[in-house]
């Protein structure tokens, strides 16, 4: 059957994967999250002891999903990978960085003889929640605000703003402030995911406070993302977008080209609309119940939301990756992507991720059967 | 086709990537090799039963972990770098590249990730049997990686299954087979996860001496010791005869990274090997100066190394930068010339297309694909800067086979007088022990700088030099992320020694 697929229809498929990992680590920042409530839900030390170990036995999971979401870009969307990487240069070496003083801390957070302290290693994990998740946020919101690039008839990158990539969040324009509202949504989102998840994965039958710290958490940031997220939707409808406009790939600005994609794959807004409800339902489910399972209803509506957002910019005859400085550089998925062999080669090895992905549920499944207990905080092995 | 460069950033951005990738590698031939030891004393725990081995096992677990979470760390950067440092690199070769990263990622780095949590975390929530079958799969996982990483380096190397499609002008892949399977990637990966078993049995050895002469935990020293030595010494066996295997690849595919390592100037029939020698720094291939400063070579040895028969002809840098025709050795002045008529040609091909020529394009075009072989020399500005380093290489292969001689002989003899009970008196063994770790280090660091910077100036060997594939950055950018990268992870570098060395006095403990 792979043997069949034409191009566009891989091209397609491709950036529906990329889409789908990304998605996922949306729904894994959970982690990120949790990890920006720390101080806040945490009181004491064997709370805290609690809330780390408790994200310490996922966070590589988010990681890796991260490694992997750069890796399927880079072999199905090369030029992606080499005008972004290389253009946005600032944003994505301090994404990285904070990524970086990310894993090391949980190992490092509570050994002996650390050198800087337990709090130098929280405030990694802190900073990794926050400005990490933010500047991701931001760069994909350059998805549909746009970048300043140009390309060389050879399709080499030159970025025509000397931020590189940081302008996203930091210049005076109503682009940027659409990326930072995208930004802060997804802060805000990660963290009531984080909340949820620790409802799901602590025994909370002997911390009740932080249980009620946890709940309130959740609502807390919930409704802290709703403007934002608001403010994000109501833009998206609104704004001009950059379409294809004929054959030869032209890109021209398209009046309310995102909400035209919605009409035309109408699939996108029920995605859209059941992942909000969705969120909406685990938030009142974990700050308004006593359930538990409010981080499975988040979970998948943070995966909906986020393929929604990943997709609208790029189906539809649209510049996933638009340069405002000269429109004709700008990235889609025809133009961006590897030869129709090795899409079909990686099409072969995608066969691969549903078993992936059963061994990954199988797993988290068998390990967090029993709940996390105070006592497993104090086993040598832990973090 | 590229307008103009700072050489400058050039070199900043591969002192940046070697910096890193150093890093990296600091704590990866130790995740690689160390998975497998503690896999097995894992096994031997559950065949046994016994509390001893259970401890033993933990123990090598946590340094594992804490070295685990280090060499994470720094390889995210590495995945991410191509983009950021190579990025004309990764859009040109990116169809051909990215597949093994990604395939990597998804093979690989997941097994590790989630195996890894349970081995950890798994004593008492999993059935002891899935937990030693997750151990093992983080061994699995680990190495897999290696498997894919080096299939990309080893593509690089040797460039094989690709064409240079001139409508998109970039290099595209035509057979996943010959990429993945290519006799390169096939010896790069034998050696590079027997050397770091090799590391791995080192690092085992070096704490494990250290417990003997202090008298602690003696019996889980003992232990560790016996099965690191039976590691370390078949590893080390296989290390030699597989780096002489990979020498031989070089000499027909690199040519000029083997004579560099040689510090071979001149070709030679029956070149000999240059046992020790300390290489004259102002020797380059356009003056007379002395190559050595001193030298003892092993006669006929290069040969039999680089052609396996003593009397063959070995070229030397001078017959590569110039030519030899007694010995049809086409230089790189004339490979040059070529190249620079297939750019040309390219050029203009790209131009009539535009402008709707169909009958010139198609001249330009023919034209280019007899030259096309060369393109890569195009780019270069004058035949003697296909000379890589070779003070810096001749130097890092020499210690690196020294090393790589010497290790067998260490197994031996700790295996030796273990199994004759009296490893505890030999105090000067044990003591000279203590830092074979850092010795494995420096021969695997050795070998990458071989590896790396032998291939100079090529990014990828004979078709892209680095200085086309860098990313349009300031020299002030680079610079800055070296010092940031320099100081992040040389703090992060120091609190994993001191973790370490903690971890290692406090010892195994009771649970
Ligand atoms: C997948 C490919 C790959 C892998 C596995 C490695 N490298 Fe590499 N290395 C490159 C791909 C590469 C590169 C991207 O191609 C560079 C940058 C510029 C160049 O010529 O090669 C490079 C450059 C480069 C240089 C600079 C050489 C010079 O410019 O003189 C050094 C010292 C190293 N590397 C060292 C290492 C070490 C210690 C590695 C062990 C992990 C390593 N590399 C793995
Ligand atoms: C430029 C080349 C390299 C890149 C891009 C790279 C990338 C990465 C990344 C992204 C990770 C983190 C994975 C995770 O999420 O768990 C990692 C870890 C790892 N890499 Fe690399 N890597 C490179 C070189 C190498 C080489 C040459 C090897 C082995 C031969 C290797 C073996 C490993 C292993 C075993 C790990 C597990 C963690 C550890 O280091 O202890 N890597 N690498
Ligand atoms: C007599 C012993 C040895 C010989 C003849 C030898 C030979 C080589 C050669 C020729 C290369 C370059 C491969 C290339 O450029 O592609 C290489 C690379 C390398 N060597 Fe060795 N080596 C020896 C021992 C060791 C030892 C003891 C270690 C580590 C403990 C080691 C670790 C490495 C590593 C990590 C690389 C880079 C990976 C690779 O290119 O395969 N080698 N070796």
């Amino acid at each position: 059957m792979i043997e069949n697929l034409d191009y566009a229809t891989m091209q397609h498929l491709w950036w529906l994967i990329c889409s789908v990992v990304g998605s996922l680590f949306l729904f894994l920042t959970f982690v990120q999250g949790g990890q920006s409530l720390l101080w806040q839900v945490a009181k004491t030390e064997t709370e805290k002891g609690l809330v780390i170990n408790s994200l310490g036995r996922k966070w590589e999971l988010t990681f890796t999903t991260l490694v992997l979401f750069g890796g399927a870009l880079f072999a199905s969307f090369p030029k992606f990978y080499s005008t972004s990487f290389g253009g946005a240069y600032w944003v994505w070496i301090l994404i990285l960085f904070t990524f970086i003083i990310q894993a090391v801390s949980y190992e490092f957070r509570t050994k002996p003889r650390n050198i800087y302290g337990s709090k130098v290693y929280e405030f990694f994990l802190f900073i990794n929640g926050s400005v990490g998740i933010l500047l991701i946020g931001a760069a994909v919101g350059t998805f549909f605000t746009g970048s300043n690039f140009q390309l060389s008839g050879y399709n080499f990158v030159t970025w025509m703003h000397p931020l590189r990539g940081l302008e996203a969040a930091l210049s005076f324009s109503l682009s940027s402030v659409f990326n930072i509202a995208l930004g802060l949504f997804l802060v805000f989102n990660a963290r009531t995911l984080g909340a949820m998840y620790l409802v799901n994965n602590i025994d909370l039958s002997a911390v009740p406070d932080m249980e009620q710290r946890l709940r309130k958490a959740c609502w807390t940031n919930f409704t802290l993302s709703l403007p934002f997220c608001l403010y994000v939707v109501v833009s998206l409808l609104v704004m001009k977008g950059f379409g294809i406009v004929d054959e030869q790939g032209t890109i021209e600005y398209v009046k309310f080209k995102y909400f035209h994609n919605l009409l035309a794959n109408p699939w996108l807004l029920g995605l859209l609309l059941g992942g909000l409800v969705l969120v909406i339902l685990g938030a009142l489910r974990t700050a308004k119940t006593k359930s538990t399972a409010g981080i499975w209803f988040g979970g998948l509506g943070t995966v909906l939301v986020g393929l929604t957002v990943l997709l609208l910019p790029a189906y539809n005859n649209t510049a996933f990756y638009p340069s405002k400085f000269d429109l004709q550089s700008s990235l889609t998925i025809y133009n961006a992507s590897s030869s129709p062999y090795t899409l079909k080669v990686m099409t072969y090895v995608a066969l691969t991720i549903p078993f992936v992905l059963a061994y990954i549920i199988y797993v988290w499944w068998a390990m967090d059967r029993k709940k996390m207990k105070i006592e497993d905080t104090g086993d040598r092995a832990a973090y | 086709m590229i307008e103009n460069f700072d050489l400058t950033m050039v070199n900043w951005a591969r002192a940046q990537f070697a910096l890193t990738a150093m890093y990296h590698w600091l704590f990866v031939p130790l995740t690689l090799g160390l998975s497998w030891l503690v896999a097995f004393y894992h096994t031997i725990y559950v065949k046994t039963g016994s509390e001893e081995w259970k401890r033993l096992t933990k123990f090598w677990m946590k340094l594992f972990g804490v070295n685990f979470a280090i060499g994470v760390a720094t390889g995210i950067i590495m995945e991410f770098e191509f983009g950021t440092n190579w990025s004309n690199y990764s859009w040109m070769v990116g169809d051909i590249f990215g597949a093994p990263l990604a395939i990597e990622g998804i093979i690989a780095f997941f097994l590790e990730a989630t195996f890894f949590a349970v081995m950890f975390f798994g004593w008492n929530r999993v059935s002891k049997k899935f937990h030693l079958f997750s151990t093992w799969m983080v061994a699995v996982g680990s190495n897999m990686s290696a498997v894919w990483i080096l299939v990309a380096n080893a593509w690089m190397q040797y460039p094989v299954g690709q064409a240079f499609n001139p409508d998109t002008a970039r290099f595209e892949m035509q057979n996943f087979f010959e990429v993945a399977f290519s006799p390169y990637a096939v010896s790069k990966f034998t050696h590079t996860t027997s050397s770091s078993m090799l590391v791995a049995a080192l690092f085992i050895l070096s704490i494990s001496s250290w417990f003997l002469l202090r008298g602690r935990h003696v019996i889980m020293a003992k232990r560790s010791i016996v099965v690191a030595s039976v590691f370390g010494l078949v590893a080390s066996i296989f290390v030699v005869f597989n780096g002489d295997e990979s020498a031989y690849q070089i000499a027909e595919v690199q040519p000029m990274k083997l004579a560099a390592f040689e510090g071979l100037w001149d070709g030679e029939n029956s070149a000999g090997l240059v046992a020790l020698g300390i290489v004259n720094r102002d020797k380059r291939v356009d003056n007379e100066e002395e190559p050595f400063e001193f030298e003892f070579r092993i006669p006929g040895l290069l040969s039999l190394m680089a052609n396996r028969s003593f009397g063959s002809f070995v070229p030397g840098i001078k017959d590569l930068v110039y030519g030899n025709e007694e010995y049809n050795i086409v230089g790189a002045a004339q490979k040059m010339e070529r190249g620079k008529v297939a750019i040309s040609n390219l050029d203009a091909y790209k131009q009539a297309l535009k402008s709707g020529d169909q009958a010139t394009a198609d001249i330009h075009l023919a034209t280019f694909n007899e030259h096309k072989e060369f393109l890569g020399y195009g780019f270069l500005e004058k035949p003697e800067d296909t000379v890589p380093p070779v003070a810096l290489s001749f130097n890092a292969f020499h210690i690196m086979v020294a090393l790589g001689s010497l290790f067998p002989l260490v197994f031996f003899a700790y295996l030796y007088f273990s199994l004759k009970g009296t490893l505890e008196n030999k105090k000067l063994l044990l003591g000279g022990g203590t830092v074979l770790y850092i010795l494995g280090l420096v021969a695997s660091q050795a070998g990458w700088v071989v590896a790396e910077v032998g291939r100079q100036p090529w990014a990828i060997q004979g078709l892209l030099p680095v200085t086309v594939a860098r990313t349009n950055l300031t020299t002030g950018t680079v610079q800055t992320t070296f010092y940031m990268f320099l100081i992040l992870f040389t703090l992060l570098l120091l609190a994993e020694i001191s973790i370490m060395a903690k971890q290692v006095s406090i010892g195994p403990e009771e649970d």
